[in-house]
């Protein structure tokens, strides 16, 4: 039983990091249409400049600035956000899909800094023995597991509720002008693609927010947590749910990440032990699967986004629905 | 220096062949085709395939390490890989057209991509592999050039091809509507181009392309299920730097990638060549985003 709990645990604050990748996501392509295909390198991003600002001082590397956890939080995100401007000043202007290829670019060049900057990022390896933040204040891990848990998940809500407030802002509404018709915003005397890049780095910061948490539950970082299959988790997590809408990018992540560990529990059950690397691909093949489905057949995913509609617009809309004649 | 401009033209030319089908469908269709290079994968995968399955023999041919079964078994992928381009573009793709932004058709290649790459290492394994296990002796050529059999095959078929595409896009009916479409598709259509048939003959010449150069590269290097996903960014980078949709352009882009990579390894660790294309990318992005020569209209 206590085995189901720390399990449960373990699988909820996953989920929520997640969770918080996928709201940095749905600012950028739910309510901004910007398509980032390199969503694990803002991630991986995040995680190691937490890492290296948190980590102890080792002779061999040069991070290890022993900062406090929310100082290393802060870079991390920071350090997101400066590539999501270094990728958005450059793409930004031009045609939509060059931001799709150059992000697609970060998350290939990060990895390959990760595996092959052995001085900063500790190579293969990675970084190891970073300190897990208050560890010291409880007497069991299962316990200080708990309480990381309700961390994220106020951090999460608290994001949520910023974002819900940002969105609705007159920022916020701009984001869905432009989305929706970039020339029209324009015309209205509204800069798109300074708009755009202060969504973008906004969300790229969020999502290396995401990857400091990460680092503060599990205490070390590597390659292997940035696998490419990353940015397709939660791509499929936000379209499922229904992007332009945060509540149903979480619903997303709970399906996506259900089907994803549930199916890799019976691949691990059914498939002998020599095969089973070859049968994971399964797992990838409905991830894809996922995304393609839905969006030939479901766009606006399972909740999707909520209509919005001027006040005064809707109350004469009822109005003069109220005042049209029985047939 | 001779050996890394060697060695880059033959990655150059591989480049070149994949560029071409990804700027025919980045200048024609409209998108940006994140799944053209594991179409690449899928047909060196398939050529693998026709050769395991009929047991050909792989009897080496003159001074080559491969025979013809070989160069049949790239015909037979070459029309399994066209097949898969257009079965998608049927089920996929023309769904979509003209019925949502077109960044939506980059988000299913994307998810499509991720389908392909992985149908392959469920199928073959993750393991790399070659066509063949013949051990191929360089040539030297000049006292500090090598060259293999192999590379010269490659580099003169990847040329003929070059100038046979090209042909085929200037002087023939059907690459001439091409072309129309690529620069504007209204006025195109307007002129009696079937737009339906310009689309099914990219994917046919594009995804003929990708096999062969999927090949090439199995040949030249090794074949892997992640040698599409790691030839994307290059391709890409050789598209926009020649100027989407144009095709002489994305063999010249093509080509320079390839020595940049190869020339580059001279002064950077090895490890870190897979970002070369990406600086490349930023670069021209930050400095001459319609590329080199400029790309069509469908480009801009």
């Amino acid at each position: 039983m206590l085995g189901v709990a720390v399990y449960l645990v373990f699988f909820l604050i996953v989920v929520t990091i997640y969770a918080i990748m996928v709201m940095g996501l749905n600012l950028q392509w739910g309510f901004t249409g910007l398509f980032n295909a390199g969503v694990v390198g803002f991630y991986a991003i995040g995680a190691y400049g937490t890492a290296i600002l948190i980590g102890p001082d080792r002779a061999a590397l040069i991070g290890g600035f022993e900062m406090p956890f929310v100082v290393g939080l802060l870079g991390g995100a920071i350090a997101a956000g400066a590539a999501g401007l270094v990728v958005g000043l450059a793409t930004l202007r031009l045609r939509e899909e060059y931001l799709a290829i150059a992000t697609f670019g970060i998350g290939i060049t990060i990895q390959l800094v990760a595996l092959n900057f052995g001085a900063l990022t500790g190579g293969a390896n990675g970084l190891i023995g970073l300190p897990r933040p208050y560890f010291d204040l409880f007497a069991v891990s299962n316990a200080y597991n708990l309480a990381y848990l309700v961390c994220v998940i106020m951090i999460a809500g608290l994001i949520y509720l910023a974002l819900e407030r940002v969105v609705q802002s007159p920022w916020g509404r701009i984001l869905r002008a432009i989305r929706e018709d970039v020339t029209a915003a324009r015309s209205l005397g509204k800069n798109p693609t300074l708009i755009r890049l202060q969504a973008f780095v906004l969300g790229s910061a969020i999502m290396g927010l995401a990857g400091g948490l990460y680092v503060g539950f599990i205490g070390f970082v590597s390659p292997i947590d940035f696998l490419p299959i990353l940015t397709f988790q939660i791509w499929a997590m936000l379209i499922v749910g229904g992007s332009g809408n945060n509540r149903g990018a979480i619903l997303g992540v709970l399906v996506v990440w259900g089907i994803w560990t549930a199916s890799g529990y019976f691949i691990g059950q059914i498939v002998p032990p020599g095969y089973q690397s070859q049968a994971g691909s399964i797992q990838a093949i409905l991830i894809g699967l996922v995304i393609v489905m839905t969006l030939l057949l479901r766009p606006r995913g399972l909740i999707g986004e909520e209509e919005s509609v001027s006040s005064h617009a809707r109350k004469r809309a009822q109005q003069a629905y109220k005042k049209k004649p029985e047939p | 220096m001779l050996q890394a401009l060697a060695d880059g033209l033959l990655t150059g030319a591989i480049y070149a062949l994949g560029a071409i089908g990804l700027t025919l469908t980045m200048g024609i269709l409209r998108f940006a085709n994140f799944a053209h290079a594991e179409m690449m994968t899928w047909g060196a995968y398939m050529a693998l395939g026709v050769l395991t399955a009929f047991g050909l023999p792989t009897a080496p041919l003159g001074p080559l390490t491969f025979g013809w079964p070989l160069l049949l078994a790239t015909v037979v992928a070459c029309a399994l890989t066209v097949a898969l381009a257009l079965l998608i573009d049927w089920l996929v793709f023309r769904r979509m057209r003209d019925r949502v932004g077109h960044l939506t058709l980059v988000f299913a290649s994307f998810g499509i991509a991720l389908l392909i790459r992985n149908v392959v290492h469920l199928i073959f394994g993750g393991r790399a592999t070659y066509y063949t296990t013949e051990l191929q002796i360089a040539v030297r050529v000049l006292p500090d050039l090598r060259i293999m059999p192999d590379q010269v095959f490659t580099l003169s078929l990847a040329v003929v091809l070059v100038i046979a595409v090209h042909q085929f896009l200037q002087r023939t009916p059907l690459g001439l509507s091409m072309r129309a479409v690529s620069e504007n598709p209204s006025l195109a259509v307007i002129n009696g181009v079937s737009l339906a048939r310009v689309v099914r003959w990219t994917w046919i010449v594009g995804g003929a392309l990708a096999a062969v150069a999927g090949v090439l590269y199995g040949v030249a290097v090794q074949l892997r299920p992640e040698l599409g996903f790691h030839l994307l960014l290059p391709l890409f980078a050789a598209v926009i730097l020649g100027g989407v949709g144009n095709v002489v352009g994305a063999v010249v882009g093509g080509v320079l990638i390839g020595l940049i990579e190869s020339f580059s390894v001279l002064v950077i660790p090895a490890g870190y060549k897979l970002a070369i294309p990406f600086l490349v990318l930023l670069v021209v992005l930050y400095l001459k985003p319609t590329g080199l020569f400029g790309g069509t209209s469908g480009g801009r």
